[in-house]
């Protein structure tokens, strides 16, 4: 079995398997970062979302092969704290219902605010929309985001 | 004025102190049924349900029964407890309690009634508790226990302003005798229910430290999936693993009760293992029923007489002497649960004892049935309830438990059993399709004289999974009729009869169950009414509402806060309905667009009545819960039957509301100090009207079949 090296977290990691085994999988049964969920495994809810080098990015779609040499960013390495201002207002508002979607929604959310510190509602939808939440938070994300552009911005 | 409540023989009260441990308190508090509890307390006189831990250190441990999977029990239940024991609530700890038979009462959690079947033994237990620790200090100072009161964790003497922590009382407290008589606090002395306290499970659910079956690694541990038979009624016939047993980390292949199961050294493996196997299935009787049988089955079996789950007065005759009468048909799909965590277990299985790590709503159940896949005595099976990545009654049944336990016990080694999403959409129990046949009676002065509603639909409780059509003994199952029967509406005739229509496709408790469909139904064709009428929706359900204070309460509250009586921003238009159930008065006003068959809906104004409120964050976040997940049911995905098999796999065929599509929601709560209803599935069931009805006040077309083709319309 191929051996690649991976830097997860700021770490270097080596794991041995197939190389078109998916992220997703490397990252919770053989890295033990299971903070990342699988729900659709094709790339339609978005509960897997890491950070590809900083683009949000589908683990349950990306080959070891192709992250190898990228930096990736699982919600255990979003913060050292658990504190990002995501995931400040994400506990401010009090988003997170059953909470299995919420790694993913807040990897997109940190993503969209790198990007864009000030994003309207439009800007969200169409960062937001491919992360599905079966307990409806949406409404609490929408605010969580604006929330956390704010503090961004107040640095 | 405080309530005063006698702690009665049948509630046991067991106290104990180990030392360095502090007070440990264990309640058993009956359930409401006398006579069951009457057979527990014979047998059973020492097995509390209410458990709380006071340490030596003064924080408190309070355990929770019941399954969390996002309705907020780890927050409510103890906030009730806590409140009535007069805890600082920042020393307050929770704790998951596994299954066990008796030990936490009923741990079946769903009907949206953890709340409010525990709101009174959690209060007496949280005021016994207090009362014996006032005692303890009060002995302790030698002074009067009426100069004396709790505070944030600690009893504090009022003349000398002295004051003892409450885990510094644990020894002397733990020695005195449980107070036959405590008092509980009146609604105005509440300090922590009715506040917005952030839930306990939100940090570990932002930063992924949360930990769900799926989380959950042992030693030695190997992963499983399963590939079920996809005809229901189905079964095995051949299969041949060659091919799969030659992909790496495949470890084994082989028959299990339900289907096949594939075990290997990863997730990733297992489910490369499972799309190699080459199946060969029998299709049984059903490998040619489809939805459209099953439609001209409904159809058919609505031209009979059903079993009547309500009577007043005539309502044929009624209907005969009528000026007008109204019918229509209203049809609603089968819908699958789709939790975002698909089934997933995790089993140890050894020759002596059995541990499992299961997101499970009936926790008691799956330990029974781990029991007896095993054979081992049920002491020897440990479950424990891991969060839920969503429940809304999917996970009140434990087929993937028993998977686990099977696979475990079959290849001797802990497993982590995982489903792929394509079997957990295939493999659920739907919400049963159903077909209402109703017809109204009006006056000429537009009022409604008679009202009748047939609800034909598959039984959950008399159904039967294995050949169609099923043969069954026509039964009334009331739970089909919830929503129809119970209508508050004052009206002189009704009649509401059920027509069991079974199918071999599985049925079970879907978020807010028979009144999903019973109140889209009914709402609806009362709106229906209110146009042939020519009367206003609002003001001709509010009429007919002149018996039903608090019905008429929220349809007020909604329609005020939504501006009903004010127009619409421009090319918007409002829908309204109300609904009450599992304990919980809603209604919902919904504002909509329809342009080129595009239709949005832009706000939703939600007013409830679920008596008190012990959480108005919690509450709110199970409106707009309920509001998007019924929504998705409106507006999205429904499932469909091809070949005996579910048609639909996934998200792409099978889609959930996106945050783009979402209304912008707002919820208003009536203030009440009724004792607290049910809040996780009422909010669900007056969706679908109201925004049916709002299509309508937009298009004129009436919706009588869900989820909403706004291009399949007639007329369209
Ligand atoms: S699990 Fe990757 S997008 Fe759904
Ligand atoms: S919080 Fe449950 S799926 Fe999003």
């Amino acid at each position: 079995m191929p051996r690649f090296i991976l830097t997860v977290n700021g770490k270097e990691q080596s794991v041995s398997v197939a190389p078109d085994t998916p992220l997703l999988w490397v990252l919770r049964d053989d890295l033990g970062l299971t903070g990342t969920k699988y729900s659709c495994g094709r790339g339609l809810c978005g509960t897997c979302t890491i950070h590809l080098d900083g683009e949000p990015t589908r683990s349950c779609m990306t080959t070891i092969e192709y992250a190898e040499d990228q930096e990736i960013t699982t919600i255990e390495g979003l913060s050292q704290d658990g504190l990002h201002p995501v995931q400040k207002a994400w506990i401010a508002e009090d988003v997170p219902q059953c909470g299995y979607c919420q790694s993913g929604q807040i990897m997109t959310a940190a993503a969209l605010l790198r990007e864009n510190s000030m994003p309207t509602d439009s800007d969200i939808d169409v960062a937001m929309k491919m992360n599905l939440c079966r307990c409806g938070t949406y409404q609490r994300i929408r605010k969580a985001i604006h929330r956390a552009a704010e503090e961004m911005r107040r640095g | 004025m405080a309530e005063q409540t006698t702690i009665s023989r049948r509630d046991f009260i067991k106290v104990s102190s180990a030392a360095g441990a502090g007070l440990v308190i264990g309640f058993y508090l009956p359930a409401k049924n006398r006579l069951l509890a009457a057979g527990i307390e014979s047998q059973k006189s020492f097995e509390p349900n209410v458990w709380i831990a006071i340490n030596t250190d003064n924080s408190v441990t309070l355990t929770v029964g019941r399954s969390e999977m996002g309705q907020g029990v780890r927050t409510s239940l103890p906030m009730i407890i806590a409140d009535e024991m007069d805890l600082d609530w920042s020393q307050v700890q929770v704790s998951q309690a596994p299954a066990h038979p008796d030990r936490y009462g009923s741990q079946s959690t769903g009907s949206s009634r953890s709340v409010r079947t525990l709101w009174t033994p959690l209060r007496k237990a949280g005021a016994t508790a207090r009362e014996m620790l006032l005692e303890a200090a009060s002995r302790q100072w030698m002074v009067n226990k009426s100069e004396c009161y709790t505070e944030n964790g600690a009893v504090i003497h009022s003349k000398s302003e002295r004051k003892l922590a409450y885990g510094d009382l644990t020894t002397s407290a733990a020695k005195l005798p449980v107070p036959p008589k405590v008092s509980l606090k009146s609604a105005e002395e509440f300090t922590i229910i009715g506040k917005n306290i952030p839930r306990t499970d939100t940090p570990q659910k932002v930063d992924g430290t949360a930990t769900f079956a799926m989380d959950i690694e042992i030693p030695g541990m190997v992963h499983a999936t399963v590939v079920r038979c996809p005809i229901f009624g189905g079964k095995l016939k051949s299969f041949d693993s060659r091919k799969a047993m030659q992909i790496d980390g495949v470890l084994d292949v082989f028959e299990i009760e339900e289907g096949l199961a594939v075990v290997a050294e990863s997730t990733w493996n297992s489910f490369e293992g499972r799309k190699a196997v080459d199946i060969i299935w029998d299709e049984g009787a059903t490998g040619d029923l489809d939805s459209s049988k099953i439609d001209e089955m409904l159809i058919s079996r609505s031209k009979k007489k059903g079993a009547v789950g309500r009577k007043a007065g005539n309502a044929k005759r009624a209907l005969s002497e009528s000026a007008k009468i109204i019918d229509a048909v209203y049809e609603a799909p089968f819908q699958a649960h789709a939790t975002m965590e698909p089934m997933c277990c995790v089993a140890d299985v050894r020759n002596d004892m059995c541990k499992i790590w299961a997101p499970t709503q009936l926790p008691q159940r799956a330990q029974k049935d781990a029991a007896k896949i095993t054979g081992l005595p049920i002491e020897k099976v440990e479950l424990n309830v891991t969060f839920l990545g969503g429940g809304f009654g999917r996970r009140s049944f434990n087929d993937f438990v028993s998977d686990a336990v099977e696979i475990s016990k079959r290849i001797t080694k802990p497993v982590k059993l995982l489903w792929a999403r394509e079997d957990d959409m295939q493999h659920d129990y739907y919400r049963p399709v159903s077909r209402h046949i109703l017809k109204g009676g009006l006056n000429e002065h537009g009022d409604v004289t008679a009202l009748t509603h047939r609800v034909v639909a598959p039984s959950i409780i008399f159904s039967s999974y294995v050949t169609f059509p099923v043969p069954f003994r026509e039964k009334l199952d009331k739970v089909a009729l919830e929503g129809a029967k119970n209508v508050a509406y004052n009206i002189p005739n009704i009649l509401v009869d059920y027509k069991m229509a079974n199918t071999a496709i599985p049925v079970g408790w879907w978020r807010s169950v028979y009144d999903s469909q019973n109140a889209f139904a009914t709402e609806c064709f009362i709106d229906e009414l209110a146009t042939a009428a020519e009367k206003d929706p609002f003001e001709f359900r509010l009429e007919l509402l002149s018996n039903s204070p608090r019905d008429a309460g929220v349809l007020h509250l909604a329609a005020e806060e939504s501006g009903w009586n004010t127009k619409p921003p421009i090319g918007r238009y409002r829908g309204i309905s109300c609904h009450a159930s599992f304990g919980s008065y809603v209604a919902q006003v919904a504002e909509v667009s329809v342009e080129n068959d595009d239709l949005r809906v832009h706000r939703v104004v939600c007013a409830i009545d679920c008596g008190q409120v012990v959480n108005p964050s919690i509450v709110k976040a199970q409106m707009e819960s309920g509001i998007v997940y019924g929504l998705s049911a409106t507006l999205k995905g429904e499932i469909t039957i091809e070949r005996g098999r579910v048609a639909q796999s996934n998200f792409h065929d099978f889609p959930l509301l996106r945050i783009d599509e979402t209304p912008e929601i707002e919820v208003y709560l009536v203030n009440s100090s009724e004792p607290p209803t049910g809040v996780g599935e009422p909010g669900l069931p007056p969706i679908a009207p109201a925004v049916a009805n709002a299509v309508f006040a937009a298009s004129g077309k009436r919706i009588r079949r869900l989820p909403i083709r706004m291009g399949d319309l007639p007329g369209a």
